[in-house]
């Protein structure tokens, strides 16, 4: 069949990835196919679907990848989709390879663009960190995931709407994973999602004996300190004050980047900022394709220079 | 309990990278061990430490992997190993994991750890590539992995930091975000100690050739499309140019 089956991630975006189904489905000439594992999704607001398949059992929900992964094979199996599309969540990097493995399909991950004709997929996917594109040429059938940055239009074309039940696969009885606590870490009284300002500090900054000089200029500015993950996993500043994919998603009046490079898992949380400025040393970093303003140079020479302007 | 990491290379994050056809030109780009690969044998050493596992460290026979693998001697693993699968695409992660599938038949370890990513994994990332070789269950997006009553206990990631706990039968893959707690520095001393003192194994392996239906036909620099207005002048000027602008956009404290 021609259809594009899309995988409802319970944490996703899924009207926007079913909006960025269609007009593949119409290239494929098939119908967008939506799988709903487990109620933690809801089949009942997805509008942009043709045929909801949903699969109900208590290992699907919360979610288990293993138990997604199931779920998804069996509905692989039944429908013989063209394309599989993903979110590139977290669910998308649990499942997305694993069922092209498994179902010996073709895999591309970190698109930006994808048009089919021909019985061809292109797509555009971003490649080290965001510094470069990879165009790719793909045989159908194959499963793509597609960076949540490249997911803009909500078209409002409304799907069928047809709701199918899947049988859940016996795999669900059996499995090796078990889910035990879900929890949301304390925010140790820092919430950047509600900050006007924030100076963003990355890579370049080098070190945790740098991290004043950022702060300095933070509290001239009015603004909180933030850093993007290479900061976080370092240590140099603590995860509450991480801005990206698996951190806060923000919308500041002002954010000041300061050596970010601009990876596309840092761009998603932060380019709803209103004016974003960027410091970088090196004038092809991704940050300045999404800054309103750019400025090539050592940001600690500016940040000093700044800070004692703003002070 | 026998912890392998399997460590994957990256371009130095500092390096410029110039494009030659649809690769980058890698003459004088170095391949350092993979930022994520790097936070999954912190984890695999943090274990080690907490109850007496083994670590051993496993890459792809490739320039740069001697001496990622040295590093990682140096910062705790007890074994190396260069796993030799021939030459291989560098963007064919499938392959890659194959090859890494191959390596743990032999190697059995009861837990593998990899990075959540690589920047080169656009065909697909090696923590569900290799699950899904081996039908081990796999969990990715992980910050944090313990050993309670054998089995792992692993935290995933999600969406704006909400976080869940799994717990996962053995053997198993699990991908890393992050560690418990910063890789560990290592210095300068130690690494030129386990320069002398590590002893490399090599395990040649065979893979099924890859198969092609998907290809990379160029890499590009993205366009500047929308790109950013970009000021000039020295530190002085362009901090008085970005201090003028917050002004005239309202963006500064009133």
């Amino acid at each position: 069949m021609a259809d594009v089956l899309v995988y409802i991630d319970p944490s996703g975006d899924a009207e926007r990835l079913l909006a960025f189904a269609r007009p593949l489905a119409t290239g494929a000439g098939g119908e967008v196919v939506a799988l709903v594992a487990g109620g933690e999704s809801g089949a009942d607001g997805l509008t942009g679907a043709d045929v909801v398949l949903e699969m109900s059992h208590p290992a699907l929900s919360p979610y288990l990848p293993e138990a997604h992964q199931a779920a998804l094979a069996a509905a692989i199996e039944a429908r013989k989709p063209q394309l599989v599309l993903f979110e590139n969540t977290t669910a998308g990097y649990d499942l997305a390879a694993a069922a092209a493995a498994r179902a010996d399909l073709p895999f591309v991950g970190y698109c930006v663009g994808l048009s089919v004709h021909d019985g061809e997929a292109e797509s555009t996917s971003t490649v080290y960190g965001g510094q470069l594109l990879a165009t790719v040429r793909t045989t159908l059938p194959a499963v793509f995931a597609v960076n949540s940055t490249a997911m803009h239009d909500v078209s409002g074309a409304s799907g069928r709407g047809e709701r199918v039940q899947l049988p859940a696969p016996a795999k669900l009885d059996s499995l090796r994973t078990t889910f035990l606590e879900g929890f949301v870490p304390a925010d140790e009284g820092v919430d950047l999602t509600k900050a006007e300002r924030i100076v963003c500090v990355g890579r370049g900054i080098g070190g945790a004996e740098n991290i004043e000089i950022a702060q300095e200029l933070a509290t001239a500015l009015g603004a909180e300190l933030a850093g993007s993950r290479p900061v976080i996993d370092s240590g140099w500043l603590p995860k509450v004050r991480q801005v990206g994919k698996s951190g806060a998603r923000v919308k500041p009046k002002l954010y000041l980047a300061l050596g970010v490079s601009g990876a596309p898992e840092h761009v998603e949380g932060m380019q709803g900022a209103e004016l974003i400025v960027a410091v970088n040393k090196d004038p092809s970093a991704a940050i300045f394709n999404v800054a309103h303003f750019g400025v090539v140079a050592d940001l600690f020479d500016v940040a000093d220079e700044l800070t004692t302007l703003v002070s | 309990m026998n912890i392998a990491v399997a460590l994957r290379l990256m371009p130095n994050p500092g390096d410029e990278l110039e494009l030659d056809g649809a690769d980058i030109d890698r003459e004088y780009v170095e391949m350092v061990m993979n930022e994520f690969d790097d936070q999954a044998l912190e984890e695999a050493v943090l274990i080690k430490e907490a109850t007496g596992a083994t670590v051993t460290a496993v890459g792809l026979r490739a320039e740069g992997i001697e001496q990622a693998l040295r590093v990682a001697y140096a910062r705790g693993a007890d074994r190396i190993v260069i796993v030799d699968a021939g030459e291989l695409d560098p963007y064919d992660s499938r392959t890659a994991a194959l090859a890494f599938a191959q390596a743990f038949r032999e190697l059995k370890p009861d837990l593998v750890l990899t990075g959540v990513q690589t920047p080169t994994d656009v065909f697909g990332q090696g923590a569900p590539y290799l699950a899904a070789a081996l039908d081990w269950p796999q969990v990715n997006v992980v910050v944090g992995v313990k050993l309670v009553d054998g089995r792992a206990e692993v935290t995933q990631e999600y969406a704006g930091g909400r976080l869940a706990v799994l717990g996962v039968e053995l053997p198993a893959v699990v991908g890393l975000q992050s560690a418990s707690a910063p890789p560990r520095y290592v210095s300068m001393a130690r690494l030129r100690q386990a320069m002398t003192e590590a002893s490399t194994e090599t395990l040649a392996v065979d893979v099924p050739a890859p198969a092609r239906a998907s290809t990379i036909e160029s890499l590009d620099r993205p366009e500047q499309t929308a790109g950013a207005k970009m000021l000039e002048g020295g530190p002085e000027e362009l901090a008085t140019q970005i201090a003028a602008l917050l002004r005239e956009q309202g963006a500064l404290v009133s």
